[in-house]
């Protein structure tokens, strides 16, 4: 473990790889919308690291600087996402994402 | 006089636009009015000319109005060549379409389509005297497409009638057959000399060409192709016969006097390549002669007034590719000027008779006209005497002329042109007996209708018999102590043959072929007059050789058989196999595949999320991992 970790980006990409692989296999496997949509976060921050991480490695804060614009872009798209989640819960009843699937053939 | 040389070929161009925008709106005088006067305009510029040409003032001008096309490799002006040849042409057109067009006004006069026929027949006389004013071959094609397309809508004047629609096509079609003939032997001549003008190939000729070598022959074929096509030789003659649908003058202008001579005027004019080659002179002497028996013998049997004209048409324009084939240029062309004069008296004489017998053509139902048509009678028998060849008519000098010179080839084939004269004179005193002698054998009804043409009908016939008796006289020959004065005119253009025949021999020739004809007409004298036979009537059986003939031995029926047949079953045989088999299941295949695909490939959007999800996944997954095989 010792020699993995030894530089520091490998533990920050193996960091941001774990996370995003946590996020797809969260979408493939639950069922639940808000979950799903957690797991979708869960990428984007996983990216998100990954890209200050270079930023600092390469030492150039434009990274950091796009960091912040894309918390603040995706804070404004979870509200819609959220929205919409409301949204499907009152027509529907239910947050399964099988819940919708008349828009088929 | 040569400044006005533009007009000749424009004012009827001008009367056929004037006719087409506004002769349906115009009075029939005018239009009838505005046709006439702008070709006899024409004709009486074309006059100054021809006194040009006699005085010696105009030997051989070449005049260029503007550039065609003018690229690198072609250079084809818009030109007219005023020479003894084309000024000849032009004074038989202009000066017998004038008579026809004055004639057309009296005939067409109750016709509804009065202004469609004059604009026809204007825009005919242009295309006539483009063919024969060119400088090139290229101006001679487009005049000679101009009067096929004429022909074709002046066959098919009386639109209404299927059959005529059918002659018309026909006419139009067997044209075409010819016409690419004619194009090929024109572009053949373009790739070995460069040049369409005729100076320059006429010039280049017996420098780029040796006598007898197949380019040549091929050449001077193909050109004859086009010759048989316009001027009804063997195999392709028979849209003229069925062409007597279109009104009579037409058939007197186009399908006698002018248009079906253009192919032996495209001969005489390219006389240099055609001396070059002797196998297509010999080719030439062969179809004229056999087109000239062949059609004489069906001419022996026809019933009606018209087809019996136009067999002898197709037997007469037989025997002047015969002269040409022989070398005798000048001699085919003096037998067009005659035959341009009797045939189109002839025809409108037949167009008087028809008239008086309200449209009625069989013979079998005529007699007994000569008291009722007396000009029309008198003409009539000037026609026939100068088409049998008993001199001094017109048609004697010229046909002698022609066997004189078959004579001093071969004696065999002087006897074969004596045979198909002696039919010409058979079946022109036949129908002229059968039509102006005996008994009236039509209905009451024809009989009480029966009235001489009114004199702008009759004053053409006039002066063609005029024509008709004194046109030999231009061609005198030195056994009857004139000079040949009609070889001597063309003599810059074509040369004049030789005719190394005693003068003993030659007077024995003509003493012959007169004794025989004036035989041949006693004959028919006795048989139609005396005997009072007529010919049996539409079913009545009739005898093997009397039937081949009465049917044209049976030639419409092969080429149905031989091409209208075969092209019918290839054409189905295409249309099953090709377009339903091949074409139409291709198409109809990639439709159906296109919708089969669509609907069962539409199942895989189930509306899971889950699932495109997951194929979202697995896609990028696999995208990656390409980019990874790849790089």
């Amino acid at each position: 473990m010792e020699n993995l970790f030894s530089n520091t980006l490998d533990g920050y990409l193996f960091l941001a790889s774990l996370l995003f692989a946590i996020g797809v296999l969260g979408i493939l496997i639950r069922r639940n919308i808000i979950i799903i949509f957690m797991c979708v976060e869960l990428m984007l921050s996983a990216v998100n690291l990954l890209l200050t991480a270079f930023s600092v490695h390469h030492n150039d804060p434009n990274g950091q600087v796009f960091v912040f614009f894309i918390m603040a872009v995706a804070a404004a798209e979870i509200t819609i996402g959220l929205a919409i989640l409301v949204m499907i819960y009152r027509n529907t009843g239910s947050v399964s994402i099988d819940s919708l699937k008349k828009l088929k053939w | 006089m040569l400044n006005l040389v533009f007009l000749i070929p424009l004012l009827p161009l001008i009367g056929f636009v004037l006719l087409g925008v506004f002769g349906s709106k115009l009075p029939k005088f005018v239009s009838g009015a505005i046709a006439c006067t702008t070709v006899l305009v024409s004709f009486l510029i074309t006059l100054t000319l021809l006194g040009g040409v006699l005085s010696g003032s105009i030997v051989s001008e070449t005049i260029t109005y503007f550039d065609w096309i003018n690229t690198d490799g072609i250079y084809l002006p818009m030109s007219f060549l005023i020479d003894p040849l084309s000024v000849w042409m032009m004074t038989i057109i202009t000066g017998v379409g004038f008579l026809i067009h004055l004639y057309s006004a009296g005939y067409m006069s109750h016709d509804e389509g009065f202004a469609r026929y004059f604009t026809f027949l204007n825009l005919f006389v242009f295309s006539m005297l483009m063919l024969v004013m060119g400088s090139n071959f290229v101006v001679m094609f487009a005049g000679w497409e101009g009067v096929g397309f004429c022909s074709y809508m002046l066959i098919g004047f009386w639109f209404k009638n299927t059959n005529y629609n059918n002659a018309a096509k026909k006419a139009f079609i067997m044209n075409r057959v010819g016409d690419l003939g004619f194009l090929i032997g024109m572009l053949l001549i373009f790739v070995k000399v460069g040049s369409l003008e005729y100076a320059t190939v006429f010039g280049q000729a017996p420098l780029v060409f040796e006598s007898g070598t197949t380019d040549i022959v091929v050449i001077t074929l193909c050109l004859f192709v086009g010759a048989m096509g316009k001027s009804a030789q063997i195999p392709l003659y028979t849209w003229l016969p069925d062409a007597m649908a279109g009104p009579t003058p037409v058939s007197a202008l186009i399908h006698a006097a002018t248009m079906v001579t253009a192919g032996i005027y495209m001969i005489v004019r390219s006389n240099v390549l055609y001396t070059l080659a002797p196998f297509t002179q010999d080719f030439i002497m062969i179809i004229g002669l056999c087109t000239a028996l062949f059609a004489a013998t069906i001419g022996l049997v026809q019933n009606d007034i018209k087809k019996v004209l136009a067999y002898s048409t197709v037997s007469q324009l037989g025997y002047m590719f015969f002269a040409l084939g022989l070398g005798a240029y000048t001699t085919g062309l003096f037998h067009v000027t005659t035959h341009a004069f009797f045939k189109a008296l002839l025809f409108l004489g037949s167009g008087s008779v028809i008239h008086a017998m309200s449209g009625e053509q069989d013979i079998r139902s005529m007699g007994g006209l000569r008291k009722k048509l007396p000009i029309t009678f008198l003409t009539f028998l000037i026609g026939t005497i100068a088409i049998a060849g008993i001199p001094p008519f017109a048609g004697f000098f010229s046909k002698d002329e022609i066997l004189a010179y078959a004579y001093q080839r071969s004696p065999i084939l002087w006897a074969l042109g004596i045979l198909g004269a002696l039919m010409t004179t058979f079946y022109m005193f036949r129908m002229f007996f059968l039509t102006f002698f005996g008994e009236f054998r039509g209905t009451e009804h024809q009989r009480s209708h029966l009235h001489e043409s009114p004199l702008i009908m009759t004053l053409p016939l006039m002066i063609l018999s005029i024509l008709s008796i004194a046109g030999g006289f231009l061609g005198v020959p030195h056994v009857l102590g004139g000079h040949n004065w009609f070889g001597h005119y063309l003599s810059g253009v074509a040369p004049v043959k030789e005719l190394a025949l005693d003068h003993s021999t030659e007077i024995l020739l003509m003493s012959i072929s007169v004794a025989l004809v004036l035989v041949v007409i006693i004959i028919a004298y006795v048989i139609y007059v005396s005997k009072k036979q007529v010919p049996v009537s539409e079913g009545s059986t009739l005898t093997t050789p009397h039937r081949v003939l009465y049917n044209k031995y049976y030639i419409d029926e092969l080429y149905d058989a031989l091409f209208s047949k075969t092209l019918r079953w290839k054409s189905e045989w295409f249309y099953k196999l090709l377009e339903k088999g091949g074409i139409d299941s291709l198409v109809n295949g990639i439709g159906k595949g296109v919708q089969w695909s669509g609907k069962t490939l539409r199942m895989a959007q189930t509306g899971n999320i889950s699932t495109y999800l997951f194929l979202m996944v697995l896609g990028i997954i696999l995208l990656l991992i390409i980019t990874g095989l790849l790089v």
